[in-house]
């Protein structure tokens, strides 16, 4: 496993890396937690011409509430910190189901969120998340910062709306309007593995039960992170009763695209879709139990 | 000399870390401390580096090979192609089932991940960059992903380098006349078809090799991943013709084995023959995707079997056949003389009167070289089919699983047993094993408790393996390779001090040997363990031995290490006589020293006569306390197991969880139990793996899907469930020197069963909702639990992979 040959940067402030990226031509990538690149440039499968290391780069590392009740990710955030935050329990129930089902411990003390949500990788768990949570991403370039919806972020298997020269720096969920509830279920074949089928559901509840607000994403059934719009949409004004479970569970499975392949048929993941959006809204945060890896 | 008039108390055997010891492993030492020496530790002046291009297709004519652009690279010092090593006649080398096998390929590249060329280069950077820059010009032809398609019609001919069609061999053992008669007297004939899924060894460690060959000495050396070092010398004496005595093959420490590190492979051949064209060390270092595709796999065999059975449960014939996929060349590192291995030693713990196999072997364009992965030649298939079957059949009769087993079980009175395909066993206690099992399982409790929880919709299950193995190859009657008889050997040499070295033809990656020789030694002489020194693995110095697989390291080489120790005892009494001033008939042992036995309290220890070896020897003996043994063992050894293990069906999602396994081992006496608790339980966590997440399989274009630990799934301490181990039951082997049997590859053989079986009757059992359904193929991923619950229809994972193409 050799890579092929790459320059190597590692800036020092954020406005240093950005200029980097902006003179490095075609291929330079961003390295953050390298969970991915790494493996990808060993397998060859990936070949930049430049990397900027930017683990350097201070006062990223952080994950924090806002005074407004929004919710923030910087991009040197690693997944074991927000594994082990007890802000995260208390605040951000879908974050905190899938935070210990990222791959295995030693890629959590490394990779990063903000790295996962660049990747964008049709399999990866935290863009399912953050597309429940209608959550955004702030970019930073040359030209100063922009927010970018996390629907509008991810543009296909591995490419998303960032410039050539612009950096992520960070991941929001926005502030909740009612009580948050919601989970992540993720089915995979051996602790580490890639979701054959993973389910990220948020939602905000009024007072009296009834959903205002909420999010269906799912990863593994499709080219790309799937937004279930219509199965959140079913939930809205409505309390949580099995009728409407089942209708949203069928919607999400129908908007599921998989492939048949040694995971499994496309009629088996998509059953696996239907069975984790039922099992969420039946009880929407008994997923934070770390032990139900598997959905058993 | 003891000059107290007191005898001296015996020593304590444990306490000296003698036979029984729960004795620390001494060479974990230096691996928990990252201070191993692997192949890959091995740096000598002026070395370069070695990559090999592989194809990309399955199965491709090859037009031509431009290398052109690879030499212009700087630091690239060699480019080699088929076509080059053919002009030295090494372009097709032997391999060890009597076949051919490609170096690097010339006319035909034959499986995805087959050797096309190499380069070595200053660095390995540069070498993988040269093989990206070599140009294969190739003209894909139709791929053969199992044996079935291997056999139509209109098949390509894979090796049309030597015959025209894609049967390898078909063979038979057994009673065929005698079958068919025990057929037609039956009341119920029980049928199950199965595939029992390719899966590799995939030791973490994978292959590689550092050849260092001097013009001017004329040595070749080569620092190797070897479980056999001594074959290896012998097979490179064979091929290079180099004189054999000029050959030094070190195998240093292995870092895992399970079977993929005993054959030869083109990347050891490619960097030997680059050293002597260099005259420098040459190394090569496989990457992972390279061991996974083009190394030693394992299984892949499709089965056929039935059992003629009467009303009572009394089994009266078996019947199997099987179809193997052996890849690309017939290159299964097996000895046996037997062409499917000892696939006949299936139903040997069950009193079958006749039974007959037959089976046949394949080319398919995939990865050659299979019977590995802690298995001995095919017992692993063996137990699996023959605990399916026993299951399948049981549920046919409507008998308890138990109770069918115990029914038809070799009786403790029976032995030597002669099995129906010509097996001779020769001790085991079966019954009193699954007695123990059903115990500590709570087996009758269990029964109630899943009754009660299937009418509240959840599905618990139980699943039992119950087999005798044949471990330890050989006797050299039956086994050899390339014509080496398989015994094995040791020598012990007693230092003036009291200290020793030992040194055998084995070769330990994980097994424990510089631990559990010791302690052979410390029985034999009550020289402490830690006295002893055992170093394997130089063939310099290490005594002729077939080296270590099959589980017949203790079995055969352990043996030798007995002998030898008894050799230097002979000796050590003839000095003890002359010591204590009388003759050898007066004197006698105990552990760790001779008396007269008239009066106890006079004495020598093993210490004294060694150094009396060296400085007090009677006139006209040899000085030196010495020795080394040739063991050939008279049989196979026979352990037996019962695996029993308990799971729950999420009948939602197909995902399964073990509730509890219990393993009942009776492997003879224990030198190190908890090394062999240690063996156990590895080979059960190989054995979850299979059942539930491990294989490489092929999609129709004979894309290797399981090429790197994305796909070939490896249990971590997360999913790998505990294990309850019971050592209650211990029948001696009748002819090993200490009594014990090999116990290294029995729960990875008996495992698989036990889950696949609990899984089975919790999804298709008397009253499950899946009941009619016949087997489910290993690995049990959720998605078949699921197909099988929904579908109610046997689920087969046999090749070519389903997408959606």
């Amino acid at each position: 496993m050799f890579p092929p040959r790459f320059a190597y940067q590692a800036p020092r402030s954020l406005e240093e890396a950005i200029s980097l990226l902006g003179s490095s031509g075609d291929y330079a990538k961003v390295l953050a937690g390298g969970q991915s690149l790494v493996p990808m440039m060993k397998l060859r499968f990936a070949s930049p011409d430049v990397i900027i290391d930017i683990n350097n780069l201070p006062g990223l590392d952080y994950h924090r509430a806002g005074p407004d009740g929004s919710f923030h990710v910087g991009a040197l955030a690693r997944h074991a910190d927000l594994e082990w935050s007890s802000l995260l329990g208390q605040t951000q129930p879908t974050m905190a189901a899938a935070a210990p089902l990222i791959a295995d411990p030693l890629v959590r003390n490394r990779g990063t969120l903000v790295g996962s949500l660049c990747h964008a990788d049709p399999q990866g768990d935290w863009a399912a998340v953050m597309i429940a949570l209608k959550g955004q991403v702030v970019a930073q370039g040359p030209a100063g910062r922009r927010t970018i919806d996390m629907k509008d972020f991810v543009t296909g298997p591995f490419e998303t709306a960032l410039a050539h020269d612009e950096i992520a720096v960070e991941a929001v969920v926005p502030p909740a309007q009612g009580a948050r509830k919601g989970g992540y279920l993720k089915l995979e074949r051996r602790v580490g593995d890639f979701a054959t089928c993973g389910a990220a559901v948020a939602l905000e509840t009024g007072p009296a039960g009834d959903v205002i607000k909420a999010g269906i994403a799912l990863c593994g059934v499709g080219g790309a992170t799937i937004d279930a719009v219509d199965a959140a949409d079913a939930l809205i004004g409505q309390p949580l009763g099995p009728a409407v479970i089942d209708t949203a569970a069928s919607l999400a499975a129908g908007a599921a695209n998989p492939g048949s392949d040694h995971r499994g048929s496309a009629d088996y993941k998509r059953h696996m879709v239907h069975t984790f959006v039922t099992r969420l809204l039946t009880s929407p945060n008994a997923a934070l139990d770390a032990s139900m890896r598997t959905a058993a | 000399m003891t000059e107290t008039q007191q005898r001296p108390r015996a020593l304590d055997e444990v306490k000296i870390g003698g036979m029984g010891a729960s004795r620390k492993r001494v060479e974990d030492d230096r691996f928990i401390r990252g201070k191993g020496r692997y192949v890959d530790d091995i740096v000598l002046p002026g070395m370069l580096h070695m990559e090999i291009l592989r194809s990309p297709l399955p199965h491709a004519r090859i037009n031509g090979i431009d290398t052109s652009r690879a030499w212009q690279i700087p630091g690239v010092r060699l480019v080699l192609t088929g076509e080059m090593l053919a002009t030295r006649n090494l372009a097709w080398m032997p391999t060890l089932s009597y076949d051919t096998q490609a170096v690097l390929a010339t006319d035909k590249v034959r499986f995805q991940g087959q050797e096309v060329a190499a380069v070595i280069a200053d660095d390995p950077y540069i070498a993988k960059d040269a093989c990206d820059a070599i140009e294969v010009d190739y003209e894909p032809l139709p791929p053969i992903v199992n044996p079935r398609q291997a056999v139509e019609p209109d098949a390509p001919v894979i090796r049309d380098d030597k015959q025209d069609s894609n049967v390898i061999y078909d063979w038979e053992a057994g009673d065929q006349a005698g079958t068919d008669q025990a057929f037609a007297q039956a009341d119920l004939v029980s049928k199950i078809e199965l595939h029992y899924p390719r899966s590799h060894p995939s030791p973490i460690e994978c292959c590689g090799s550092v050849a260092d060959f001097n013009r001017a000495t004329g040595k070749l050396t080569v620092y190797m991943t070897t479980q056999a070092p001594h074959i290896i010398r012998a097979a490179v004496a064979m091929v290079a013709e180099l004189p054999e005595q000029n050959i030094r093959i070190v195998s240093p420490d292995i870092g895992g084995g399970f079977g993929n590190k005993v054959p030869i492979y083109p990347g050891y051949v490619v960097s030997i023959l680059a050293s002597i064209l260099l005259e420098v060390p040459v190394k090569w270092i496989e990457d992972k995707t390279g061991n996974l595709i083009s190394t030693g796999f394992a299984r892949d065999v499709y089965l056929r079997g039935e059992l003629a059975l009467k009303r009572d449960g009394t089994i009266l014939g078996m019947r199997m056949h099987t179809d193997a996929d052996h890849g690309a060349f017939f290159a299964d590192a097996q000895p046996s003389k037997f062409k499917i291995g000892l696939m006949h030693s299936t139903f040997a713990a069950y009193d079958v009167p006749y039974a007959h196999l037959t089976a046949r072997g394949m080319y398919t364009n995939k990865a050659p070289g299979g019977v590995a992965y802690r298995c001995s030649f095919r017992v692993t298939e063996a137990m699996f089919f023959q605990e399916r079957m026993i299951q399948a059949a049981a549920g046919d009769l409507g008998m308890d699983q138990a109770e069918f087993r115990r029914r038809n079980f070799v009786k403790d009175d029976d032995f030597p047993h002669r099995t129906p395909l010509g097996f001779l066993t020769d001790s085991g206690q079966y019954a009193k094993c699954l007695d123990v099992g059903l115990k500590a399982i709570d087996y009758d409790n269990f029964r109630r408790e899943q009754a009660e929880a299937r009418k509240r919709g959840r599905l618990l299950g139980l699943g039992i393996s119950t087999m005798t193995e044949p471990l330890g190859a050989g006797n050299s009657r039956e086994y050899d390779i390339l014509g080496i008889k398989m015994f094995d050997s040791a020598e012990l040499r007693v230092h003036m001090s009291g200290k020793a070295i030992v040194r055998t033809g084995a070769r330990t990656q994980g097994q424990g040997h510089e631990t559990t020789w010791a302690q052979i030694v410390a029985h034999e002489l009550g020289i402490p363990a830690e006295d002893i020194t055992v170093e394997e693995g130089d063939t310099d110095t290490a005594p002729f031995g077939m080296g270590t697989y099959a589980s017949r390291s203790t079995p055969v080489a352990g043996a030798a290490v007995s002998m030898a120790a008894r050799k230097v005892r002979a000796k050590a009494r003839r000095l003890a006589a002359h010591l204590l001033e009388v003759s050898e008939e007066d004197v006698e042992w105990e552990l760790g020293r001779f008396y007269v036995r008239s009066a106890p309290h006079q004495g020598v220890t093993i210490q004294e006569c060694s150094m009396a070896a060296y400085s007090n020897m009677p006139d006209g003996m040899e000085p030196g306390l010495e020795s080394v043994a040739y063991y050939d063992p008279p049989n196979l050894t026979w352990p037996f197991a019962v695996y029993i293990a308990t799971v729950e069906v999420d009948p939602d999602t197909g995902v399964w969880d073990v509730l509890k396994v219990v393993a009942v081992d009776d492997c003879g006496v224990r030198i190190n139990p908890m090394i062999v608790e240690g063996q156990i339980m590895g080979g059960l966590t190989e054995a979850y793996a299979m059942a539930s997440m491990q294989f490489i399989t092929y999609d129709a274009d004979g894309n290797c899907v399981g090429s790197n630990y994305m796909d070939y799934l490896l249990p971590t301490a997360w999913e790998t469930p505990g294990f309850e181990l019971h050592s209650e039951v211990v029948t001696p082997c009748p002819h090993h020197p200490l009594g014990a049997k090999g116990i290294g590859e029995c729960a990875a053989v008996g495992g698989p069963a036990a889950f696949v079986n609990a899984v089975m009757d919790a999804v298709a059992g008397p009253g499950a909702p899946g009941e009619g359904v016949r087997n489910i193929d290993m690995p049990l991923l959720p998605d078949r639990v699921w197909e099988a619950l929904h579908q109610r229809r046997d689920i087969s994972g046999a090749p070519p992979v389903r997408t959606d193409a």
